[in-house]
């Protein structure tokens, strides 16, 4: 088949052809320079979707809550857009990527667009791509676009930098109410979900984290009080509270600028996060055969790690872009 | 800048310039792998899968029981290289014919079908001739599937 340029998809993806959709998201995850023009086209028509973050530990029951969540929303008439993260493989670079195992159901209906997405060695819970692929389907017409991160530890907290709902999973049995007021991955919770509340020791989960929210941390979202919402698949519960509580986070974010401040928030992280790209691919590209020279002094321990870097960032030039 | 001698190997290739019409930066194959239809064992295809994601590739699995209108959308959707079925049913002669033409109308025959089972040969020819890329056998190596789909891949060609 021939090749479709990327500015070419552009009218398409505003249409919300599938298969253009698709093939821009590979574009885009894939860094293309080819497509670079197309993204800017699609960033200044994208900015209507409500995007929603879903992160959680591994096993939290992320996928399962997200295929619930959608068919929830589809009641309401909304199109939803997601993007379902797995990590790479560290050493081949390869991923396995199940999260539509779970989504089965959602799946088949036109209204739901599912893209798996691996990290690509990014680090924070997303993936390479992801900021990029939540603006195609914003411009595509998806009224929701659905974050599901990689299965994160206590520190990857990106998802809050990149949308304007985050909900946090947090599964029955995983710690104690001293894991509850630890820094990182609660504190960026504006909605929280105790998952699989069938089983005994979820109450417990509940409690902590709502003592957790009543000794103030709460403050750090404005005047929002965060709610702890218990769900459980087995028992099909609390799913519409759950999507209640997101469309009254919705609604809190869009009265006064609180929105635009969100937006705010998340465009600097984009506008920095894309200089450092620049930068990094110019350091890789330009330090070629650079480092076995420093290399040697280091281990011969006549340059330190830190001047070794100096010198090597001294002939970077910022100019030289492909 | 001054060459100062620890940084004296200038000699970079020139920054590209061209255009070049394909998504060369980050070429990684993605490949769907599905069980359709009655069939449960999935011990096979949870094999390949993690074969092809150690030879780097991103691998989507589907899960048991899909029918081919999923495998089709989810394809479509992910932006597939390859579809990978896993057959141990018998249904093959009616799966394989219905993927294709779904994946036409779909305007998606971009994307390669290949499978794998217990398939009698006369009917591998059948299969092949209606365009499905290639099967694999029960006593194919791992290795063979890895570069079998590589192969197929660069005779499609860019897209």
């Amino acid at each position: 088949m021939a090749f479709v340029h990327s500015l070419n998809l552009v009218p398409r993806v505003l249409k919300g052809e599938v298969n253009a959709v698709a093939r821009l998201l590979t574009r885009a995850e894939a860094g293309s320079h080819e497509c670079r023009p197309a993204l800017d086209e699609i960033f200044r028509r994208a900015g209507r979707a409500h995007i929603i973050g879903i992160t959680g530990v591994p096993g939290s029951g992320k996928s399962t809550l997200v295929a619930r969540l959608v068919a929830a929303i589809r009641q309401t008439g909304r199109r939803v857009g997601i993007v379902a993260i797995d990590p790479s493989s560290p050493f081949s670079g390869g991923a396995i990527l199940g999260d539509r195992i779970r989504m089965g159901a959602i799946a088949a209906d036109p209204g739901v667009y599912v893209r798996s997405m691996a990290t690509r060695g990014a680090l924070g819970g997303l993936a390479r791509g992801t900021l990029e692929a939540i603006d195609v389907l914003d411009a595509a017409g998806y009224e929701m676009v659905i974050i599901e991160t990689v299965g994160v530890g206590q520190d990857e907290v990106e998802v809050a930098r990149a949308t304007h709902t985050t909900v946090v999973v947090s599964a029955p049995g995983l710690g104690d109410d001293i894991q509850a007021i630890k820094a990182g991955i609660l504190e960026i919770a504006d909605i929280h979900v105790v998952s699989k509340c069938d089983r005994s020791d979820a109450d417990k989960t509940v409690a902590d984290l709502k003592n957790m929210l009543s000794m103030g941390l709460a403050s750090a979202r404005g005047s929002w009080q965060v709610p702890v919402v218990p769900t459980s698949a087995a028992r099909d519960e609390g799913v519409a509270e759950l999507v209640a509580a997101i469309d009254r986070h919705w609604t809190f974010l869009r009265e006064g600028n609180r929105l635009e401040e969100r937006r705010r928030l998340i465009n600097e992280r984009r506008l920095l996060k894309a200089g450092e790209e620049i930068l990094r691919d110019q350091f890789v590209r330009q330090r070629n055969g650079q480092v076995l020279k420093l290399l040697e002094q280091l281990q011969a321990r006549t340059l330190s790690p830190r001047t070794a870097a100096e010198r090597l960032l001294q002939d970077i030039h910022p100019g030289d872009a492909p | 800048m001054e060459n100062d001698g620890a940084l004296g190997d200038r000699a970079l290739p020139p920054a590209r310039k061209e255009n070049i019409p394909m998504t060369t930066e980050s070429k990684v194959i993605r490949v769907l792998v599905a069980k359709v239809g009655l069939d449960g064992h999935d011990r096979g295809v949870k094999i390949v899968a993690r074969t092809l994601r150690d030879a780097g590739m991103e691998v989507i699995y589907t899960g048991l029981h899909r029918t081919p209108e999923e495998v089709v959308d989810a394809a479509v959707q992910e932006d597939v290289d390859v579809i990978g079925i896993s057959i141990l049913s018998g249904a093959h002669m009616t799966v394989f014919p219905r993927l294709l033409k779904l994946l036409d109308e779909r305007g998606a025959k971009d994307i390669m079908v290949v499978g794998g089972g217990v398939i009698p040969d006369d009917e591998v020819i059948q299969l092949k001739n209606l365009g499905v890329k290639e099967i694999m056998l029960q006593d194919t190596p791992p290795d063979s599937i890895v570069a079998m789909i590589r192969r197929i891949v660069v005779e499609r060609g860019p897209r």
